[in-house]
Protein backbone atom coordinates (compact mmCIF):
# COMPACT_ATOMS: atom_id res chain seq x y z
CA UNK A 1 0.00 0.00 0.00
CA UNK A 2 1.20 3.58 -0.94
CA UNK A 3 0.02 6.36 1.46
CA UNK A 4 -0.54 9.59 -0.53
CA UNK A 5 -1.23 13.46 0.40
CA UNK A 6 -4.04 14.75 -0.94
CA UNK A 7 -2.29 17.95 -1.24
CA UNK A 8 -0.57 15.98 -3.75
CA UNK A 9 -3.68 16.02 -5.73
CA UNK A 10 -4.23 19.62 -5.13
CA UNK A 11 -1.23 20.76 -6.44
CA UNK A 12 -1.72 18.69 -9.41
CA UNK A 13 -5.49 19.65 -10.35
CA UNK A 14 -3.98 23.20 -9.88
CA UNK A 15 -1.34 23.04 -12.59
CA UNK A 16 -3.24 20.87 -14.83
CA UNK A 17 -6.05 23.19 -15.23
CA UNK A 18 -3.74 25.76 -16.19
CA UNK A 19 -1.26 24.06 -18.63
CA UNK A 20 -4.69 22.61 -19.95
CA UNK A 21 -5.99 25.85 -20.80
CA UNK A 22 -3.48 27.48 -22.12
CA UNK A 23 -1.73 24.91 -24.39
CA UNK A 24 -3.56 23.30 -26.85
CA UNK A 25 -2.79 19.71 -26.91
CA UNK A 26 0.11 18.66 -29.37
CA UNK A 27 -1.86 15.94 -31.33
CA UNK A 28 -4.67 18.62 -31.80
CA UNK A 29 -2.26 21.67 -32.84
CA UNK A 30 -0.77 18.55 -35.30
CA UNK A 31 -4.41 18.09 -36.66
CA UNK A 32 -5.30 21.46 -36.97
CA UNK A 33 -1.82 21.90 -39.13
CA UNK A 34 -3.42 19.23 -41.10
CA UNK A 35 -6.33 20.36 -41.44
CA UNK A 36 -5.29 23.45 -42.57
CA UNK A 37 -3.36 22.21 -45.53
CA UNK A 38 -6.50 20.06 -47.03
CA UNK A 39 -9.47 22.21 -46.15
CA UNK A 40 -10.84 23.44 -49.78
CA UNK A 41 -12.21 26.79 -48.78
CA UNK A 42 -10.37 29.96 -47.97
CA UNK A 43 -12.32 31.24 -45.92
CA UNK A 44 -12.22 28.08 -43.86
CA UNK A 45 -8.39 27.94 -44.27
CA UNK A 46 -7.87 31.38 -42.72
CA UNK A 47 -10.16 30.64 -39.76
CA UNK A 48 -7.93 27.10 -39.05
CA UNK A 49 -4.33 29.59 -40.06
CA UNK A 50 -5.84 31.75 -37.89
CA UNK A 51 -6.66 29.13 -34.60
CA UNK A 52 -2.93 27.92 -35.46
CA UNK A 53 -1.47 31.54 -34.92
CA UNK A 54 -3.75 31.78 -31.49
CA UNK A 55 -2.28 28.81 -30.38
CA UNK A 56 1.21 29.68 -30.56
CA UNK A 57 1.17 33.30 -29.39
CA UNK A 58 -1.57 31.59 -25.92
CA UNK A 59 1.85 29.16 -25.76
CA UNK A 60 3.84 31.99 -25.93
CA UNK A 61 2.39 34.86 -23.86
CA UNK A 62 0.90 31.98 -21.13
CA UNK A 63 -2.37 32.97 -21.66
CA UNK A 64 -5.73 30.92 -22.38
CA UNK A 65 -5.87 29.53 -25.94
CA UNK A 66 -9.78 30.40 -25.21
CA UNK A 67 -11.55 32.65 -23.51
CA UNK A 68 -13.98 29.97 -22.42
CA UNK A 69 -11.74 27.83 -19.99
CA UNK A 70 -15.02 25.97 -19.48
CA UNK A 71 -16.04 23.71 -16.31
CA UNK A 72 -13.37 21.77 -15.37
CA UNK A 73 -14.19 18.04 -15.98
CA UNK A 74 -11.99 15.73 -13.67
CA UNK A 75 -10.95 12.24 -14.22
CA UNK A 76 -9.33 9.77 -12.10
CA UNK A 77 -7.54 6.60 -11.76
CA UNK A 78 -7.32 5.87 -8.53
CA UNK A 79 -5.10 2.51 -7.72
CA UNK A 80 -6.83 0.13 -5.45
CA UNK A 81 -3.67 -0.16 -3.02
CA UNK A 82 -3.11 3.76 -2.59
CA UNK A 83 -4.37 5.35 0.82
CA UNK A 84 -5.22 8.93 0.69
CA UNK A 85 -4.35 10.95 3.62
CA UNK A 86 -4.20 14.36 5.12
CA UNK A 87 -7.65 15.27 3.78
CA UNK A 88 -10.92 14.32 1.74
CA UNK A 89 -10.58 13.44 -1.98
CA UNK A 90 -13.40 15.84 -2.69
CA UNK A 91 -12.31 19.01 -1.08
CA UNK A 92 -9.08 18.62 -2.77
CA UNK A 93 -10.25 18.18 -5.88
CA UNK A 94 -12.13 21.43 -5.40
CA UNK A 95 -9.18 23.17 -3.66
CA UNK A 96 -7.31 22.78 -7.25
CA UNK A 97 -9.60 23.97 -8.96
CA UNK A 98 -10.08 26.93 -7.32
CA UNK A 99 -6.41 28.03 -7.19
CA UNK A 100 -6.17 27.10 -10.57
CA UNK A 101 -8.43 29.32 -12.16
CA UNK A 102 -7.06 31.79 -9.83
CA UNK A 103 -3.74 31.56 -10.25
CA UNK A 104 -4.20 31.13 -14.17
CA UNK A 105 -6.17 34.09 -14.95
CA UNK A 106 -9.08 31.89 -15.91
CA UNK A 107 -12.43 32.20 -16.30
CA UNK A 108 -14.96 31.43 -13.94
CA UNK A 109 -17.83 30.38 -15.92
CA UNK A 110 -19.83 28.23 -13.18
CA UNK A 111 -23.06 29.15 -11.75
CA UNK A 112 -24.20 27.50 -8.43
CA UNK A 113 -27.40 26.91 -9.14
CA UNK A 114 -28.64 26.05 -12.62
CA UNK A 115 -32.13 28.28 -12.02
CA UNK A 116 -30.60 31.14 -9.68
CA UNK A 117 -27.82 31.44 -11.71
CA UNK A 118 -24.92 32.96 -9.64
CA UNK A 119 -21.54 32.76 -10.37
CA UNK A 120 -19.26 30.78 -7.75
CA UNK A 121 -16.64 32.88 -8.87
CA UNK A 122 -14.04 30.46 -8.17
CA UNK A 123 -15.51 27.98 -10.95
CA UNK A 124 -15.98 25.33 -8.63
CA UNK A 125 -17.52 23.04 -8.21
CA UNK A 126 -16.10 20.49 -11.09
CA UNK A 127 -17.03 17.75 -12.40
CA UNK A 128 -15.38 14.40 -10.80
CA UNK A 129 -15.42 10.85 -12.32
CA UNK A 130 -13.49 8.60 -10.31
CA UNK A 131 -12.44 4.72 -11.48
CA UNK A 132 -10.74 2.49 -8.97
CA UNK A 133 -8.07 0.34 -10.93
CA UNK A 134 -5.28 -2.41 -9.86
CA UNK A 135 -1.97 -0.54 -8.83
CA UNK A 136 -0.61 2.48 -6.32
CA UNK A 137 -0.33 5.19 -8.49
CA UNK A 138 -3.45 8.24 -9.52
CA UNK A 139 -3.38 9.16 -13.00
CA UNK A 140 -5.58 12.69 -13.17
CA UNK A 141 -6.64 14.23 -16.62
CA UNK A 142 -8.45 17.37 -16.44
CA UNK A 143 -10.62 18.55 -19.46
CA UNK A 144 -11.54 22.51 -19.42
CA UNK A 145 -15.22 21.75 -21.01
CA UNK A 146 -16.70 24.52 -22.86
CA UNK A 147 -19.78 25.45 -23.03
CA UNK A 148 -20.99 26.04 -27.08
CA UNK A 149 -19.95 22.65 -27.76
CA UNK A 150 -21.40 20.85 -24.46
CA UNK A 151 -24.92 22.86 -25.01
CA UNK A 152 -25.21 21.00 -28.61
CA UNK A 153 -24.42 17.29 -27.23
CA UNK A 154 -26.91 15.26 -27.42
CA UNK A 155 -28.10 11.65 -26.65
CA UNK A 156 -30.87 9.45 -28.05
CA UNK A 157 -31.82 5.93 -27.44
CA UNK A 158 -32.18 4.21 -30.96
CA UNK A 159 -33.38 0.59 -31.32
CA UNK A 160 -31.38 -2.19 -31.65
CA UNK A 161 -32.43 -2.96 -35.22
CA UNK A 162 -31.53 0.64 -36.21
CA UNK A 163 -28.19 -0.18 -36.23
CA UNK A 164 -24.51 1.26 -37.22
CA UNK A 165 -26.82 2.88 -39.74
CA UNK A 166 -28.72 4.83 -36.87
CA UNK A 167 -26.12 5.72 -35.37
CA UNK A 168 -24.36 7.61 -38.28
CA UNK A 169 -28.04 9.32 -38.73
CA UNK A 170 -27.82 10.07 -35.07
CA UNK A 171 -24.29 11.57 -34.93
CA UNK A 172 -24.65 13.60 -38.41
CA UNK A 173 -27.76 15.09 -37.03
CA UNK A 174 -26.41 16.24 -34.15
CA UNK A 175 -23.46 17.57 -35.81
CA UNK A 176 -25.36 19.43 -38.71
CA UNK A 177 -28.17 21.15 -35.90
CA UNK A 178 -24.93 22.47 -34.04
CA UNK A 179 -23.47 24.05 -37.10
CA UNK A 180 -21.38 26.52 -36.61
CA UNK A 181 -22.18 27.28 -32.74
CA UNK A 182 -19.82 24.46 -31.84
CA UNK A 183 -16.78 25.80 -33.09
CA UNK A 184 -15.83 23.37 -35.70
CA UNK A 185 -13.53 21.63 -36.68
CA UNK A 186 -15.01 19.28 -33.66
CA UNK A 187 -13.51 16.86 -31.96
CA UNK A 188 -16.70 14.13 -31.67
CA UNK A 189 -17.16 11.90 -28.67
CA UNK A 190 -19.78 9.34 -29.30
CA UNK A 191 -20.69 6.60 -26.78
CA UNK A 192 -22.80 3.87 -27.29
CA UNK A 193 -24.35 0.84 -24.78
CA UNK A 194 -24.65 0.74 -21.18
CA UNK A 195 -27.34 2.93 -19.37
CA UNK A 196 -28.78 6.16 -19.82
CA UNK A 197 -26.05 7.46 -17.30
CA UNK A 198 -23.14 5.56 -18.59
CA UNK A 199 -23.70 6.39 -22.24
CA UNK A 200 -22.97 9.71 -21.59
CA UNK A 201 -20.02 9.27 -19.61
CA UNK A 202 -18.39 6.67 -22.41
CA UNK A 203 -18.79 10.02 -25.49
CA UNK A 204 -17.45 12.50 -22.66
CA UNK A 205 -14.12 9.76 -22.14
CA UNK A 206 -13.72 9.31 -25.66
CA UNK A 207 -12.76 12.91 -25.43
CA UNK A 208 -9.96 11.63 -23.52
CA UNK A 209 -8.23 10.05 -26.27
CA UNK A 210 -5.63 11.65 -28.47
CA UNK A 211 -6.48 12.42 -31.94
CA UNK A 212 -4.73 9.55 -34.26
CA UNK A 213 -5.28 6.62 -32.12
CA UNK A 214 -8.84 4.23 -32.99
CA UNK A 215 -10.74 2.23 -30.79
CA UNK A 216 -9.12 -1.19 -30.43
CA UNK A 217 -12.29 -2.84 -32.12
CA UNK A 218 -11.92 -3.33 -35.64
CA UNK A 219 -15.75 -2.44 -36.03
CA UNK A 220 -15.54 0.98 -33.92
CA UNK A 221 -12.62 2.22 -35.54
CA UNK A 222 -14.45 1.40 -39.02
CA UNK A 223 -17.26 3.30 -37.70
CA UNK A 224 -14.80 5.93 -36.24
CA UNK A 225 -13.13 6.66 -39.98
CA UNK A 226 -16.84 6.13 -41.82
CA UNK A 227 -18.43 9.09 -39.12
CA UNK A 228 -15.13 11.52 -39.57
CA UNK A 229 -15.92 10.67 -43.42
CA UNK A 230 -19.73 11.75 -43.16
CA UNK A 231 -18.80 14.55 -41.24
CA UNK A 232 -16.35 16.08 -43.09
CA UNK A 233 -19.47 16.23 -46.36
CA UNK A 234 -21.24 18.15 -44.60
CA UNK A 235 -19.92 21.72 -45.85
CA UNK A 236 -20.37 22.87 -42.60
CA UNK A 237 -16.85 23.78 -42.16
CA UNK A 238 -14.47 25.89 -39.66
CA UNK A 239 -16.56 28.22 -37.79
CA UNK A 240 -19.69 26.72 -39.53
CA UNK A 241 -18.54 29.27 -42.64
CA UNK A 242 -17.87 26.47 -45.31
CA UNK A 243 -15.28 24.49 -45.69
CA UNK A 244 -14.29 20.72 -45.76
CA UNK A 245 -12.82 20.47 -42.13
CA UNK A 246 -15.71 20.09 -39.51
CA UNK A 247 -13.80 17.58 -37.50
CA UNK A 248 -10.62 16.89 -36.45
CA UNK A 249 -11.51 13.13 -35.24
CA UNK A 250 -14.47 11.06 -33.93
CA UNK A 251 -13.69 8.58 -31.47
CA UNK A 252 -16.16 5.98 -29.92
CA UNK A 253 -16.47 4.25 -26.89
CA UNK A 254 -18.76 1.42 -26.57
CA UNK A 255 -20.15 -0.55 -23.33
CA UNK A 256 -22.23 -3.64 -23.12
CA UNK A 257 -25.93 -3.14 -22.89
CA UNK A 258 -29.17 -4.32 -22.57
CA UNK A 259 -31.29 -6.73 -24.70
CA UNK A 260 -33.80 -4.04 -25.91
CA UNK A 261 -31.46 -0.76 -26.42
CA UNK A 262 -28.74 0.74 -28.06
CA UNK A 263 -28.56 4.32 -26.57
CA UNK A 264 -26.08 6.43 -27.78
CA UNK A 265 -24.65 9.69 -26.76
CA UNK A 266 -22.69 12.72 -28.47
CA UNK A 267 -20.83 14.97 -26.67
CA UNK A 268 -19.00 17.49 -28.64
CA UNK A 269 -15.78 19.16 -28.66
CA UNK A 270 -14.47 22.44 -30.07
CA UNK A 271 -11.50 22.81 -31.83
CA UNK A 272 -10.12 23.84 -28.44
CA UNK A 273 -9.98 20.43 -27.47
CA UNK A 274 -7.91 20.47 -24.13
CA UNK A 275 -6.73 18.37 -21.12
CA UNK A 276 -3.69 17.18 -19.62
CA UNK A 277 -2.83 14.36 -17.76
CA UNK A 278 -0.26 13.51 -14.63
CA UNK A 279 0.82 10.64 -13.06
CA UNK A 280 0.98 10.50 -9.10
CA UNK B 1 -11.55 37.07 -53.34
CA UNK B 2 -13.32 38.52 -50.30
CA UNK B 3 -13.28 42.25 -49.82
CA UNK B 4 -11.14 43.91 -46.89
CA UNK B 5 -12.98 46.77 -45.14
CA UNK B 6 -11.10 49.03 -42.88
CA UNK B 7 -14.30 49.99 -40.73
CA UNK B 8 -14.30 53.17 -37.69
CA UNK B 9 -16.81 53.43 -35.65
CA UNK B 10 -19.69 54.75 -35.18
CA UNK B 11 -20.12 53.17 -38.42
CA UNK B 12 -21.88 55.41 -41.15
CA UNK B 13 -24.64 53.90 -43.37
CA UNK B 14 -22.05 53.70 -46.38
CA UNK B 15 -19.93 51.67 -44.47
CA UNK B 16 -22.74 49.51 -43.26
CA UNK B 17 -24.22 48.86 -46.49
CA UNK B 18 -20.87 48.08 -48.36
CA UNK B 19 -20.60 45.19 -46.15
CA UNK B 20 -21.67 41.87 -48.04
CA UNK B 21 -21.83 38.36 -45.89
CA UNK B 22 -18.08 36.71 -46.18
CA UNK B 23 -16.28 40.15 -46.73
CA UNK B 24 -13.75 40.30 -44.21
CA UNK B 25 -13.30 43.33 -41.73
CA UNK B 26 -10.46 45.32 -39.55
CA UNK B 27 -12.50 47.41 -37.17
CA UNK B 28 -10.82 50.09 -35.01
CA UNK B 29 -12.90 52.07 -32.17
CA UNK B 30 -15.27 51.16 -29.64
CA UNK B 31 -17.52 48.37 -28.99
CA UNK B 32 -19.47 47.79 -26.22
CA UNK B 33 -19.20 44.03 -24.63
CA UNK B 34 -22.81 42.60 -23.48
CA UNK B 35 -23.72 38.62 -22.80
CA UNK B 36 -26.88 37.00 -21.74
CA UNK B 37 -27.03 38.50 -18.46
CA UNK B 38 -26.38 41.93 -19.32
CA UNK B 39 -28.92 41.67 -22.56
CA UNK B 40 -31.51 40.62 -20.18
CA UNK B 41 -31.59 43.55 -17.97
CA UNK B 42 -31.45 45.70 -20.73
CA UNK B 43 -34.36 44.60 -22.37
CA UNK B 44 -35.52 44.46 -19.14
CA UNK B 45 -35.22 47.95 -18.84
CA UNK B 46 -36.49 49.08 -22.74
CA UNK B 47 -39.67 47.15 -21.83
CA UNK B 48 -40.33 49.21 -19.11
CA UNK B 49 -39.49 52.39 -21.05
CA UNK B 50 -36.35 53.59 -18.74
CA UNK B 51 -32.90 55.02 -20.10
CA UNK B 52 -30.37 52.31 -20.56
CA UNK B 53 -26.92 52.48 -18.17
CA UNK B 54 -25.24 53.13 -21.48
CA UNK B 55 -26.07 55.04 -24.80
CA UNK B 56 -26.29 52.09 -27.81
CA UNK B 57 -27.51 53.93 -29.95
CA UNK B 58 -25.31 53.63 -33.13
CA UNK B 59 -22.85 51.19 -31.57
CA UNK B 60 -21.59 47.66 -31.85
CA UNK B 61 -21.95 45.20 -29.25
CA UNK B 62 -19.55 41.90 -28.46
CA UNK B 63 -21.16 39.17 -27.15
CA UNK B 64 -18.15 37.94 -25.01
CA UNK B 65 -17.37 37.32 -21.47
CA UNK B 66 -13.47 37.56 -21.49
CA UNK B 67 -10.65 36.15 -19.04
CA UNK B 68 -9.19 38.25 -16.04
CA UNK B 69 -6.53 40.67 -17.30
CA UNK B 70 -3.24 39.05 -15.94
CA UNK B 71 -0.23 41.40 -14.91
CA UNK B 72 0.64 43.75 -17.96
CA UNK B 73 -2.46 42.62 -19.43
CA UNK B 74 -5.13 45.03 -21.20
CA UNK B 75 -7.54 42.11 -21.20
CA UNK B 76 -7.44 38.43 -20.93
CA UNK B 77 -8.30 35.91 -23.80
CA UNK B 78 -11.59 37.09 -25.34
CA UNK B 79 -12.78 35.58 -28.51
CA UNK B 80 -17.08 35.68 -29.00
CA UNK B 81 -19.49 33.48 -27.55
CA UNK B 82 -22.38 31.62 -29.74
CA UNK B 83 -24.56 33.95 -30.67
CA UNK B 84 -28.04 31.98 -30.92
CA UNK B 85 -28.05 32.67 -27.36
CA UNK B 86 -29.03 36.47 -27.59
CA UNK B 87 -31.38 35.93 -30.92
CA UNK B 88 -34.22 37.01 -28.99
CA UNK B 89 -32.91 40.45 -27.60
CA UNK B 90 -31.68 41.15 -30.82
CA UNK B 91 -34.29 42.51 -32.98
CA UNK B 92 -35.48 44.47 -30.34
CA UNK B 93 -32.09 46.08 -29.67
CA UNK B 94 -31.78 46.87 -33.32
CA UNK B 95 -34.61 48.51 -32.94
CA UNK B 96 -33.31 50.50 -30.33
CA UNK B 97 -30.64 51.48 -32.71
CA UNK B 98 -27.31 49.40 -32.31
CA UNK B 99 -25.89 48.50 -35.43
CA UNK B 100 -23.50 45.88 -35.25
CA UNK B 101 -23.18 42.92 -32.94
CA UNK B 102 -20.26 40.83 -32.81
CA UNK B 103 -20.38 36.70 -32.21
CA UNK B 104 -20.15 33.20 -33.62
CA UNK B 105 -21.92 30.57 -35.43
CA UNK B 106 -25.56 30.79 -37.31
CA UNK B 107 -28.53 32.73 -36.07
CA UNK B 108 -32.60 32.45 -36.43
CA UNK B 109 -33.97 33.36 -39.75
CA UNK B 110 -35.49 36.82 -37.90
CA UNK B 111 -31.96 38.18 -36.79
CA UNK B 112 -31.06 37.90 -40.26
CA UNK B 113 -34.60 39.49 -41.36
CA UNK B 114 -34.36 41.80 -38.88
CA UNK B 115 -30.45 42.87 -39.81
CA UNK B 116 -31.74 43.52 -42.95
CA UNK B 117 -34.96 45.75 -41.68
CA UNK B 118 -33.15 47.86 -39.64
CA UNK B 119 -29.55 48.52 -41.74
CA UNK B 120 -27.54 45.98 -39.03
CA UNK B 121 -24.56 43.66 -39.81
CA UNK B 122 -23.90 40.48 -37.76
CA UNK B 123 -20.02 39.92 -37.57
CA UNK B 124 -18.60 36.48 -37.00
CA UNK B 125 -15.45 36.62 -34.97
CA UNK B 126 -13.61 33.30 -35.02
CA UNK B 127 -14.72 31.43 -31.90
CA UNK B 128 -11.44 30.14 -29.84
CA UNK B 129 -9.11 32.86 -31.25
CA UNK B 130 -9.18 34.55 -27.84
CA UNK B 131 -5.52 35.68 -27.18
CA UNK B 132 -5.32 36.74 -30.76
CA UNK B 133 -8.44 38.69 -30.33
CA UNK B 134 -7.25 40.24 -26.83
CA UNK B 135 -4.37 41.67 -28.72
CA UNK B 136 -6.25 44.08 -30.79
CA UNK B 137 -8.03 45.46 -27.45
CA UNK B 138 -6.01 48.53 -26.34
CA UNK B 139 -8.40 49.62 -23.45
CA UNK B 140 -11.04 48.52 -20.96
CA UNK B 141 -13.35 49.87 -18.87
CA UNK B 142 -16.38 48.21 -16.92
CA UNK B 143 -19.26 50.87 -17.46
CA UNK B 144 -22.35 49.02 -16.63
CA UNK B 145 -23.24 46.14 -14.16
CA UNK B 146 -19.97 45.24 -12.77
CA UNK B 147 -21.41 43.00 -10.53
CA UNK B 148 -21.86 40.35 -13.35
CA UNK B 149 -18.60 39.81 -13.32
CA UNK B 150 -16.91 38.52 -17.21
CA UNK B 151 -20.50 39.85 -18.46
CA UNK B 152 -20.11 43.08 -17.06
CA UNK B 153 -20.68 45.81 -19.78
CA UNK B 154 -17.34 46.82 -21.10
CA UNK B 155 -16.26 49.62 -23.16
CA UNK B 156 -12.99 48.35 -25.10
CA UNK B 157 -11.32 50.20 -27.37
CA UNK B 158 -9.59 48.04 -30.58
CA UNK B 159 -7.40 48.40 -33.06
CA UNK B 160 -7.79 46.23 -36.52
CA UNK B 161 -10.29 43.91 -34.84
CA UNK B 162 -10.59 41.14 -36.96
CA UNK B 163 -14.59 40.53 -38.31
CA UNK B 164 -16.01 38.34 -40.96
CA UNK B 165 -19.80 39.80 -42.34
CA UNK B 166 -21.95 36.87 -41.92
CA UNK B 167 -25.10 38.26 -42.37
CA UNK B 168 -25.56 41.50 -44.18
CA UNK B 169 -28.23 44.19 -44.81
CA UNK B 170 -29.13 43.26 -48.22
CA UNK B 171 -30.41 39.33 -46.51
CA UNK B 172 -26.97 37.84 -47.21
CA UNK B 173 -26.38 35.09 -45.09
CA UNK B 174 -22.46 33.58 -45.00
CA UNK B 175 -23.92 30.32 -43.38
CA UNK B 176 -26.60 29.35 -46.00
CA UNK B 177 -24.20 30.95 -48.88
CA UNK B 178 -21.01 28.54 -48.25
CA UNK B 179 -22.26 25.39 -46.49
CA UNK B 180 -23.81 24.20 -49.71
CA UNK B 181 -20.76 25.10 -51.84
CA UNK B 182 -18.73 21.86 -50.09
CA UNK B 183 -21.49 19.60 -49.08
CA UNK B 184 -21.07 16.21 -50.35
CA UNK B 185 -23.09 13.89 -48.67
CA UNK B 186 -25.08 11.53 -50.82
CA UNK B 187 -29.03 12.61 -51.08
CA UNK B 188 -31.64 11.16 -49.00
Amino acid sequence: MRTIDVARITEAVSLLCREACIDLPPDVLNALQEAEAKEKSPMGKHVISTLVENAGLAAAERMPCCHDTGLAVVFMEIGQDVHLAGGYLHEAIQKGVRDGYEKGYLRKSVVEDPLIRINTGDNTPAVLHTEIVPGEEIKITVLPKGGGSENMSALKFLLPGDGVDGIKNFVLKTVQEAGGKACPPLVVGVGIGGTFDHVAYLAKRALLRDIGDHNPKPHLAQLEKDLLDLINQTGIGPQGLGGTSTALWVAVESHATHITALPVAVNLQCHAARKKTRVI
Amino acid sequence: MTTLHRLTTPLTESSIKALRSGDRALLTGTIYTARDAAHKRLIELMEKGEELPVNLKDQIIYYVGPCPAGPGQVIGSAGPTTAYRMDPFTPAMFAYGVKGVIGKGPRREYVKEACASYGAVYFAGIGGASALLAKAVKKVEIVAYEDLGTEAIRLLNVEDFPLIAAYDTHGGDIFAEEIPKYNTLPQG
